[in-house]
């Protein structure tokens, strides 16, 4: 197993040159975009304009950087209900998103069927998300496959959180990748905590990258607060995987600073417990590094977080300026009609 | 959403002095009960220990406290094995009560169910009982969508072996949670999350109500309406609204799918000469058509009229308010139908 040490004093020439000194402070303008994202869709839910939302606040360096790493319309993403971070990264907007948590007709995703947050995009290449834990992860091991027999020279990356691989499902996937040595990368966020269910009364053993080795195939332990650790650990598997060497596991630690949903009261977790996780927020800790690296000018963090604002607001206001669907159309598309 | 029907509201005015829970916590009265009086009780599922909490939706809150995080077991997000350890607890002589968090996620467990809690008995020529419950809640109404909001009562009415109960009160969760422990049988135990927060009067101390007896929830001459969970709620609201009319509903509660009180519903249609099932679940293969099929077996000559469904549309659950609306059934289309019986339209 492999580990990446966190690297927070790492000094900024260890940018990864696939990524670049302006890789580093798009990357840092994405994770920002997706906090200010979530925080106004636990707004509208409040507002009582949604019924629930679910969000990867504390998970923005992990989603967002190995989002990056991907070669967005060629490999193939199965992206999770958390998994909003990587949706801004790979290229969803705020205001798709806004569609869909709206219930309008224009939702993109699915014209309001699905659950919001849970993407899907032809031109992403992002099948939609299970609301079943961890079935997404055997038909990205499809995909893979499928991808393989085609001959196309792309990788699949897989997201999950650490409770999903209590799930057979993880277990037959990865053994399936391992056997034929697909091109498949397998990111698991684990932020501790399934719903109320810590992870020491969810993973023998305590190491979701440690399973790897049962399956034949290299783990990798990331900080999932450091953005470039993570950046680096995905490129890698990534271009493995689209080498012909085969699938990885990655366990990226995260925090997950808000409750499970906008359902969940959070009860089982106390204030101190709550307060240490926000200390170590990895989206304040990004931003000190860059400025003290000089990549990003004193102003900037707070000059982008009001345009963020602002516009999310705009993109709030025009997508629920529109109408739902209509009732007569709730059986469109349950089948395919001849072609 | 349907709450508190006014019935009920009256019935909480006249009995002020008598005990008002709601759904979720008649439930977790069973339960507590139940694992006082036999040690060999014992609970898991996914969040049902978390201190304080007690499961998505409250019914094992406190469970932990009382009884132990042993007896009331965290599992990890496991379903296959969530099912399977229960039959194998079962069967060798404990009595598991074990908690699915949806009904739409019983895809992933229904090798243990079906193929094995449902037939072992059998196939271990009797030498063998699977005394275990599965408790799971279903139904839509919340905004849950295609994976989270169905309504699968006919997958399990379907499997020999298996008993199905599905209560729309406090007080028949109570009783029928406890005989649903008590029997020797695989029972899969359906709740319905928008009952969870319905109040009625529930008796104290341990009571059951057997499997097999339905309950006429409002009596009338007109029209047998025969209804699962919530539809049970929204057909004494669309009798309500009929009784202006001169049109009486009469209103049962199967209570248990498999076994069926088909006296009941028999002795009734033979009164009414009139029948609509009404259920959430999708209306084609649904349990309705086996309710139908029963009558028109056992009481076709005393049909005035063809029988009718009133249940959700053939799609899966929409998550936009006015797609799942326009797919559920919803009062306002029980009272068109009872009007349409009522005046020979069919
Ligand atoms: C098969 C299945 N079982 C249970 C659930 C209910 N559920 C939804 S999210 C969740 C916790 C998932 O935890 P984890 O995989 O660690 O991801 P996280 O939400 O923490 O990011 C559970 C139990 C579900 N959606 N699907």
């Amino acid at each position: 197993m492999h580990r990446y040490h966190p690297v927070v004093a790492t000094p900024l020439t260890d940018v990864p040159a696939s990524l670049g000194a302006d890789g580093v402070r798009r990357l840092y303008r994405l994770m920002l975009l997706t906090r200010l994202l979530d925080e106004r869709l636990w707004i509208v839910v409040r507002q009582g304009k949604a019924h629930f939302v679910l969000t990867g606040r504390g998970h923005e360096a992990a989603q967002c950087a190995s989002a990056l790493a991907v070669h967005a319309g060629s490999d193939w993403v199965y992206t999770y209900y958390r998994s909003l971070g990587a949706a801004i990264a790979l290229g969803f907007t705020p205001y798709e998103i806004f569609l869909g948590v709206l219930g309008k007709a224009a939702d993109p995703i699915s014209g309001a069927r699905q659950l919001p947050n849970h993407f899907s995009s032809r031109r992403l290449r992002t099948p939609t998300v299970s609301s079943s834990v961890a079935t997404q992860i055997p038909h990205a091991v499809g995909t893979a496959w499928a991808t393989h027999l085609r001959g196309e020279p792309v990788a699949t990356l897989c997201y999950f959180g650490e409770g999903a691989t209590s799930k057979g499902e993880f277990h037959e996937a990865l053994n399936v990748a391992g056997l034929h040595r697909l091109p498949v990368v397998f990111f698991c966020e684990n932020n501790g905590w399934a719903i109320s269910v810590p992870l020491a009364e969810q993973v023998a053993g305590g190491s979701v990258a440690a399973r790897a080795a049962g399956y034949g195939m290299p783990g990798v332990l990331v900080d999932g607060l450091d953005p470039l650790a993570v950046y680096q650990a995905t490129d890698e598997a990534l271009r493995r995987a689209r080498r012909g060497d085969g699938p990885t596991l990655i366990e990226a630690t995260c925090l997950r600073l808000t409750p499970h949903s906008s359902d969940d009261s959070d009860a089982y977790r106390s204030d101190d417990e709550r307060a240490a996780l926000a200390a170590r927020d990895p989206l304040p800790a990004f931003r000190d590094r860059l400025l003290a690296a000089g990549l990003i000018a004193p102003d900037e963090p707070e000059r982008w977080t009001d345009e963020f604002r602002a516009s999310l607001l705009a993109d709030q206001d025009r997508a629920d300026a529109l109408p739902p669907p209509t009732a007569e159309r709730a059986r469109r598309w349950l089948y395919q009609e001849p072609r | 959403m349907v709450t508190t029907s006014d019935r009920q509201t009256a019935a909480e005015a006249v009995t002020a002095h008598e005990r008002i829970l709601t759904y979720a916590q008649a439930l977790n009265e069973a339960l507590r009960e139940e694992m006082r009086r036999d040690p060999t009780v014992f609970v898991m599922g996914e969040d049902v220990a978390a201190w304080g909490g007690g499961g998505v939706f409250a019914v094992t809150r406190g469970l932990a406290e009382e009884f132990g995080t042993e007896r009331v077991r965290d599992t990890p997000i496991s379903e296959e094995a969530i099912v399977a350890v229960a039959v194998g607890a079962a069967a060798s002589g404990s009595r598991p009560v074990a908690e699915l968090m949806y009904v739409d996620f019983v895809g992933l467990a229904m090798e243990p169910l079906v193929n094995q809690a449902a037939k072992l008995r059998y196939m271990f020529g009797g030498k063998v009982s699977v005394p275990m419950v599965l408790r799971t809640q279903q139904g839509a109404g919340r905004g849950n969508a295609a994976q989270h909001s169905q309504s699968l009562e006919a997958w399990f009415c379907h499997v020999p072996g298996l008993k199905v109960v599905t209560p729309s009160t406090p007080a028949d969760a109570k009783g029928l949670l406890v005989s649903a422990i008590r029997d020797d049988n695989p029972v899969v135990f359906l709740e319905h999350k928008l009952l969870y927060g319905t109040k009625g009067h529930v008796p104290a101390g341990a009571y059951t109500i057997p499997l097999g007896v339905a309950d006429v929830k409002r009596p009338g001459r007109h029209i047998t309406v025969v209804g699962v969970h919530m539809m049970v709620l929204k057909a004494l609201q669309a009798a309500d609204q009929l009784a202006e009319e001169g049109i009486e509903l009469e209103v049962i509660d199967p209570r248990t799918l498999v076994p069926l009180d088909e006296a009941t519903i028999v002795e009734s249609v033979k009164k009414t000469g009139r029948l609509i099932v009404t259920h959430e679940a999708a209306t084609r293969g649904g349990y309705g058509a086996e309710i139908v099929a029963r009558v028109v077996e056992l009481a076709f000559d005393y049909l005035d009229a063809p029988p009718v469904r009133v249940c959700a549309k053939d799609v899966p659950i929409p998550y936009s308010a006015v797609l799942e609306e326009a797919a559920l059934p919803q009062v306002t289309d029980l009272v068109t139908a009872a009007r349409a019986l009522m005046h020979d339209e069919v």
